[in-house]
């Protein structure tokens, strides 16, 4: 029998970034705020620290940041005519469950999305035809603006010290940045990171193909830095071992050295850790959350932690697993397509190539996470013509480095046999002489792409898991084809020794090997409770004290990373819920 | 002067440039970071071969194997010498091998290869199973087990293992099971030596990866398109 805690206003599940900013906002306002993390607490004092955190097989092989697969995990096929079957270790993906979440191991590339997802339907009907989008292509607008949107993603980008170089300020073209992103405010508060050899010839070479290369923004300071809030960065010491890794430096834009600390010092803030949530709690009459039921992970005693207001603040996927198993909103459907819980999950696409060079040496163990040059020629900008290559979406073309350890990177031209002496020697001259040049391509919704309740298997407190059905459709392997095409056009431009051209992926997704942690979609945002499950205050349309953050809440995936508008909605909400939830608790729109 | 993979004023430069980072960031002693190896460290001979949890059959398998797929010459001593047996024997008895993080709950079925691993199996359950299937199948086609059987043969049954052109009776899918091991192998050679593998650094020192050493706020520039010449650091070098 669960124990009865004393009721605090806000509950918050999962303590990432979305958490974090929510638990250091609310708690400012006086507001009781409890915090419950599945996880453990993770610092960079005591965690991270050199020689024991430059550990490729700890923390990029054997996952130690990471969800453990062994407590809970999801079922995964690629169609409704397989038996899903469970995801029994890591692979694809790579949801973190520490104090920090994710935010302690990402790699910082932080991008603003614009109106080009945000109005998506609209867009592309206007500009190609209803007919240029496929029948079960569930792409819808948002209900969400860019401009709205602006001041939040600004106060994310300077939160988490973004480097990088405005490409449109205030609708003035800036040199060397993205000349297609949407006009901000302000520059980056911070300069762009210094430039690999890699970088330089990929701009070089993309700029002589006619595209237009930027610095990618990146949560690694550039230089030291102290946030609006106070908290001071170290200056990014492009150390290699960036993605899946704790930063050392206090480089890295990550919520355990931002909003987390200020959340701490705040009396009127709870931190429980290993306090896995298993159900949200409703009234009798469905329409009013009143807390959540937990399980300590350290002795197994259960505990009911009523509250006013519910944030589900855990990886995307793990708030709509909770939104199913607490029979929150109705299950979507894909065959009749009613329902909107699990609804719209989408992934993200890729393709790369590997240049190799005689003579060049591009010291792939010196970047940082965000070491990287990028074009946005097939995604932002609106003028590139979709219709004659047939699809909705776009992608963007990148080169440099990011955590490029021995154990995973060791590139060797096709053909090399897989060991003894041959082996070594190609890859002993190729290690430092080779550079890369990938893309990430939208997926966007489908139909028959979703997530729901598994009827088979079970974690490990006897709840069901979560069952993803989804593959890559027709769509997106036009992406990846016209991707590969300009990819292999750039490299070949370049005069490699010896080229891997990229090859657009067709097989089925595979849950093996790492993709992308990208995962978005399940409990999306929109225009009504028949569309969405949350209003664009990502607010609950069925029980208004109930808000859901994260990747959940996009209605289809853009090339880009996810981070940038995962952390400005968080403050947008923050503030909807400051400024007027809690003047008029109820819907913030109305049905 | 020789750049031995720590440049200390840059490093202090860019732990200053911190602030906060710099309370952080622990320094190394040098004596430590850069003195000889403590007798009976990685410097020393490798020690005779007792294992954790291969039995007899087992170790002769993997130490033909690591040293047929790592032989020596002018790019590194052979498998065993690196301590890729270590590696793997150590994997196996430790929480990897017995399937930490492993969701290991049925109903059991194969499913299709996007689904991943869905083998009843623990890591260490793999190889032993595995392995005795793979001298089942040398036994039966080359008339000796893997260990006894000669190099050609030996590559030409990887190699098949590899393409998928060798199935195993009553035992593990034979590309689960190799792809399992030659992933081990490949840990062993480039993981810290902490591990036991990647003795000496050879592993690093062969492609030329600095280690566990990374400060390179200034190098990125001053080494552009440069050679980073550096002996290798690793975890209990600096520990």
């Amino acid at each position: 029998m669960a124990t009865k805690l004393k009721e605090v206003d806000v509950v918050i599940v999962g303590l990432g970034w979305t958490g974090g900013i929510l638990a250091k906002e609310l708690s400012a306002t006086g507001l009781k705020v409890v915090a419950l993390e599945r996880g453990g607490q993770r610092s960079t004092e005591a965690d991270f620290q050199v020689p024991q955190v430059r550990d490729e097989l700890r923390y990029v092989v054997r996952h130690d940041l990471m969800m453990n697969t062994q407590k809970d995990t999801l079922t995964v096929r690629n169609n409704v005519s397989q038996d899903a079957l469970p995801m029994r270790r890591l692979g694809s993906f790579l949801p973190g469950d520490v104090v920090g979440g994710s935010g302690v191991h990402w790699s910082g590339h932080t991008w603003r999305w614009t109106d080009m997802e945000f109005k998506v339907r609209s867009l592309y009907e206007e500009r190609y035809g209803k007919k240029h989008i496929p029948e079960d292509m569930t792409i819808q607008d948002w209900g969400i603006t860019y401009d709205e949107l602006e001041p939040y993603y600004d106060k994310f980008e300077y939160t988490a010290a973004v480097s990088g170089k405005a490409g449109n300020i205030r609708g003035k073209i800036q040199a060397d940045g993205n000349p297609f992103e949407a006009a901000r405010a302000r520059d980056y508060p911070l300069p762009p990171l210094t430039p690999l050899l890699s970088q330089e010839m990929f701009k070089t070479a993309a700029q002589n193909n006619g595209y237009h290369p930027f610095p990618r923004p990146s949560a690694n300071a550039s230089r030291a830095y102290t946030n609006p809030d106070g908290s001071r960065f170290g200056a990014c010491q492009y150390c290699g071992h960036c993605q899946r890794f704790g930063c050392e430096a206090n480089a890295k834009g990550s919520a355990h050295i931002t909003v987390i600390p200020i959340a701490m010092r705040n009396p009127n803030f709870e931190l429980r850790t290993h306090a896995w949530v298993t159900k949200v709690l409703k009234d009798s009459s469905g329409k009013r959350v009143t807390g959540v039921t937990y399980t300590n992970v350290l002795n197994g005693e259960e505990f009911e932690q009523p509250a006013g207001m519910v944030m589900l603040c855990a990886y995307a996927l793990n708030n709509v697993h909770l939104m199913l198993l607490s029979g929150i909103g109705a299950p979507y459907d894909p065959v009749s397509q009613k329902g909107v819980i699990g609804k719209n999950y989408c992934y993200q696409t890729g393709a790369s190539a590997t240049l190799f060079f005689e003579g060049r040496h591009f010291n792939p163990f010196m970047s940082a996470g965000g070491s990287n040059t990028t074009i946005d020629d097939f995604n932002a900008n609106w003028d590139s013509d979709r219709g004659k290559h047939g699809y909705v979406g776009g992608f963007i073309v990148a080169g440099g480095f990011n955590t490029a350890l021995p154990i995973g990177y060791r590139p060797v031209p096709g053909g090399t046999p897989p060991w003894g002496t041959a082996w070594k020697a190609a890859t002993a001259k190729w290690y430092d002489t080779a550079m890369n040049i990938g893309m990430s391509g939208n997926v966007m919704a489908n139909r028959y792409n979703y997530l729901d309740i598994d009827p088979t298997y079970r974690n490990a407190f006897g709840l069901p898991l979560m069952r993803m059905t989804f593959d890559y459709k027709d769509n997106e392997h036009r992406i990846g084809r016209h991707a590969a095409q300009v990819i292999n056009d750039i490299a070949k431009s370049m005069n490699p020794t010896r080229l891997n051209p990229a090859v657009a992926r067709t097989d089925p997704w595979t849950v093996v090997p790492y993709q992308s942690t990208h995962n978005t979609g399940g409990t999306i945002m929109g225009t009504n409770p028949k569309n969405s499950a949350l209003n664009k205050y990502l607010q609950s349309w069925d029980c208004h004290n109930l808000f859901a953050v994260g990747a959940n809440v996009f209605p289809h995936n853009s090339v880009y990373n996810p981070t940038g508008p995962v952390g400005a909605l968080a403050y947008w909400t923050a503030d909807a819920i400051k400024d007027r939830y809690l003047k008029n608790p109820g819907p913030l729109v109305s049905a | 002067m020789k750049n031995d993979g720590f440049d200390r004023r840059a490093f202090l430069k860019g732990a200053v440039a911190g602030g906060a980072a710099a309370a952080t960031v622990s320094l190394p002693r040098p004596a430590e970071a850069q003195g000889a190896p403590a007798p009976g460290s990685q410097g020393s001979p490798a020690p005779a071969n007792t294992y954790a949890y291969l039995n007899p059959d087992e170790a002769a398998f993997v130490e033909a194997l690591v040293d047929h797929m790592v032989p020596a010459d002018q790019y590194t001593p052979k498998g065993t010498d690196l301590g890729l047996n270590t590696y793997i024997d150590r994997a196996l008895a430790g929480g990897w091998g017995k399937g930490d993080r492993l969701y290991m709950q049925g109903p059991w079925k194969q499913g299709v290869p996007s689904q991943g691993y869905q083998l009843p199996l623990t890591p260490a359950e793999l190889y032993r199973t595995g392995i005795a299937a793979a001298n089942a199948y040398c036994v039966k086609t080359y008339g000796k087990s893997f260990d006894k059987i000669t190099a050609s043969q030996r590559e030409e049954f990887l190699l098949g293992l590899r393409a998928g052109k060798v199935a195993f009776e009553n035992g593990p899918p034979a590309r689960v099971f190799f792809a399992t091991v030659y992933q081990n192998v490949m840990e062993g050679m480039f993981a810290d030596p902490i591990y036991g593998g990647n003795r000496n650094k050879a592993g690093w020192k062969m492609i030329g990866f600095p280690g566990v050493i990374a400060v390179h706020y200034q190098n990125v520039e001053k080494y552009r398109d440069k050679k980073y010449a550096v002996d290798p650091v690793s975890i209990s070098d600096m520990s």
